[in-house]
């Protein structure tokens, strides 16, 4: 089955931006810190420990969200936010250079911002060489975005190999749902 | 409530006991043709708080080697020596009969003992007495069929050991909780070591089997810790910037072998424990990863990505000369060494089927051992009979054991969440 990766990576960060947002429940996932007792609440006013972008009590200045894990979900940020890749490939594929360039501009006219970019794969083969190759397919993305002019100290890379699914289930369909790339702003540096 | 526990928490706090009762059922799939009878009469004893022929009882029926006479078939309940009458045993065609009692000694200590009779010889193989604490009744029963089981098939018994593995469980909204647990060979007891809101990968015994390595995602990259399971207390002892993974104890137990790509891409390197001494092993532009040591500490086994796919590599434990050592199979990743060296497990896949593979090391022929298709993370009983490796069905990840001739399997269903990456304890 053709899966139009665009219109899926649409849809898939259209979730990914509402599950985020301001109206949503409070109480998500901590990142284990001391601080993992308290979750977001609404109308929370403490403020903002930029630094280490890992506080999970700030909230909102009025254009953006803090997740709990530091992500930073700036509505102007381009979209989409997840890049594919063919089985067993860290090539980036001709459809999602447009993509990453669309990052690099952003970035570049934001030097302030940072991004993280996970690397993912499906569940086929050994759990560390997925690491491993998660790993490459977001240094691919990285080294698009320094040739577009990015510093590199705006980014950050991280490997979650099979470990984080974006689907489940045993199929093609699921596979390439999971073969990614995944670009999470950050708090400002 | 706090739903969501803390790792330091959790460390400090060393083993949490999740629960006493049963979270693992076995079922065999294919049991060994010559499989022997034996009959294990219940033990005579009153109040006493384990029941022992029930663990013993299913300890060998688990193994795969014997098929276990039902309680309700027997006409006789002997627990003495003298009340045995050997007909009774031949008629039910038991090869085998075990007895035994358990008495309080006073002071909260029981005194166990059994016998194991040759039916058909009408004559006693071996009989024991042991004290045991009532907190280690369990261990006691497993000492017993680790007794029974080498009395009666030459090999050591694995009963007494126990399994890492990581569980997970799904939160919803693509978030889910890690833990790391510790439980008896026969799932009984687990126990959570470590827990996390980031994954845990690749739980590693120490050669004396006191300290777990494992991979953490809690500071939202990848670190190797060393815990001491005793006390929870443990040390990060890679963080460097990239891959920290795949930690594999030196057979001393003095160094890791551990996969870092701080250079740009991953590679093998050594670390010293004592000395934080960083030895780098491999230098292939490539993905180098998932190294295991040779028993006898000489090599390492490594899987790479040089030439185009995974591929297992071979090279001495100080690093140099690399020769490849597999060639059939498009993907051959994840090795791990019998206990003596003969054999080397992998995940061996063609196309979209990934199945646990055994390599003899002196023909370097593969056999595969396991159905798939997406079966994984091979680790060898400490007796070298047996594996166990991790599966998954209809998107659930359960434990399976098969025996190194493939001829007997068996699946390990865990009554709570998706498991993965088994580790067998080494020889106690």
């Amino acid at each position: 089955m053709k899966v139009n990766k665009t219109l899926l990576a649409l849809l898939i960060t259209a979730c990914l931006l509402s599950a985020c947002s301001d109206d949503k429940k409070p109480i998500s996932a901590t990142d284990g810190s001391q601080n993992a007792t308290n979750g977001i609440k609404d109308a929370s006013t403490s403020g903002l420990n930029a630094s280490s972008g890992l506080n999970p009590q700030g909230l909102p200045n009025v254009n953006a969200s803090i997740g709990a894990d530091g992500e930073f979900n700036d509505p102007n940020s381009p979209q989409p936010k997840i890049i594919y890749f063919m089985l067993d490939s860290s090539d980036v594929q001709p459809d999602f250079v447009p993509v990453i360039t669309a990052h690099a501009q952003y970035l570049v006219a934001n030097p302030s911002l940072s991004l993280l970019i996970e690397g993912n794969t499906d569940e086929r083969g050994s759990r560390e060489y997925n690491i491993a190759l998660g790993e490459q397919r977001a240094r691919s993305v990285a080294n698009l975005l320094l040739a577009q002019g990015v510093t590199s100290t705006q980014l950050r890379i991280v490997s979650y190999g099979e470990e984080k699914p974006a689907a489940s289930g045993n199929d093609e369909s699921t596979w390439e749902q999971n073969r990614r790339a995944e670009l999470v702003y950050q708090g400002k540096k | 409530m706090n739903f969501f526990r803390i790792m330091c928490v959790c460390a400090v706090l060393g083993f949490s006991i999740s629960s006493s009762h049963a979270e693992l059922t076995i079922e065999i799939t294919q049991g060994v043709e010559s499989a022997l009878p034996v009959a294990v009469v219940p033990f005579a004893s009153q109040g006493v708080p384990v029941d022992i022929r029930n663990i013993v009882n299913a300890d060998l029926e688990r193994s795969g080697y014997f098929k276990m006479l039902s309680e309700q078939a027997m006409i006789s309940r002997p627990s003495t020596p003298a009340e045995v009458e050997f007909k009774n045993w031949q008629d039910l065609g038991q090869n085998y009969l075990v007895i035994g009692r358990v008495n309080p000694n006073g002071d909260g200590q029981y005194s166990v003992e059994f016998q194991l009779f040759d039916v058909y010889k009408g004559g006693q193989l071996i009989g024991y007495q042991m004290n045991s604490s009532a907190a280690d009744l369990r261990k006691t029963a497993h000492t017993i069929s680790d007794l029974i089981f080498q009395k009666l098939t030459g090999k050591k018994g694995v009963f007494s050991g126990r399994i890492a593995y990581i569980t997970s469980n799904s939160l919803g909204n693509k978030k889910w909780t890690y833990q790391l647990q510790v439980a008896d060979a026969d799932g009984m007891t687990p126990q959570t070591i470590a827990t996390s809101n980031e994954p845990l990968m690749s739980p590693a015994w120490s050669p004396d089997g006191k300290q777990m390595a494992y991979v953490s995602f809690e500071h939202k990259a990848a670190a190797i810790y060393v815990q001491t399971l005793a006390t929870g207390a443990r040390m990060r002892v890679a963080e460097f910037s990239g891959i920290n993974g795949a930690p594999a104890w030196s057979p001393d137990g003095t160094r890791l072998a551990l996969t870092l790509s701080k250079d740009g891409n991953p590679d093998i390197y050594v670390l010293n424990l004592a000395s934080h001494a960083l030895t780098k092993i491999t230098n292939s532009l490539a993905i180098d990863t998932e190294p295991t040591w040779s028993p006898d500490g000489s090599n390492i086994v490594f899987t790479s990505g040089r030439g185009g796919k995974p591929q297992l590599y071979i090279a001495p434990s100080q690093g140099g000369n690399e020769q490849r050592l597999t060639f059939t199979g498009d993907y051959n990743a994840r090795a791990s060494f019998s206990p003596d060296g003969k054999y080397l497990a992998m995940v061996h896949g063609n196309g979209n089927n990934y199945r646990i593979g055994l390599m003899d090391m002196a023909s370097r022929t593969i056999n595969v051992l396991t159905s798939g298709p997406t079966d994984e993370s091979p680790s060898f009983a400490p007796n070298g009979t047996m594996i166990l490796y991790a599966s998954r069905k209809g998107g659930t990840g359960f434990l399976s054991a098969v025996s190194i001739d493939g001829k007997m399997q068996q699946k390990l269903v865990f009554n709570s969440g998706e498991v993965r990456e088994p580790a067998w304890s080494p020889s106690p």
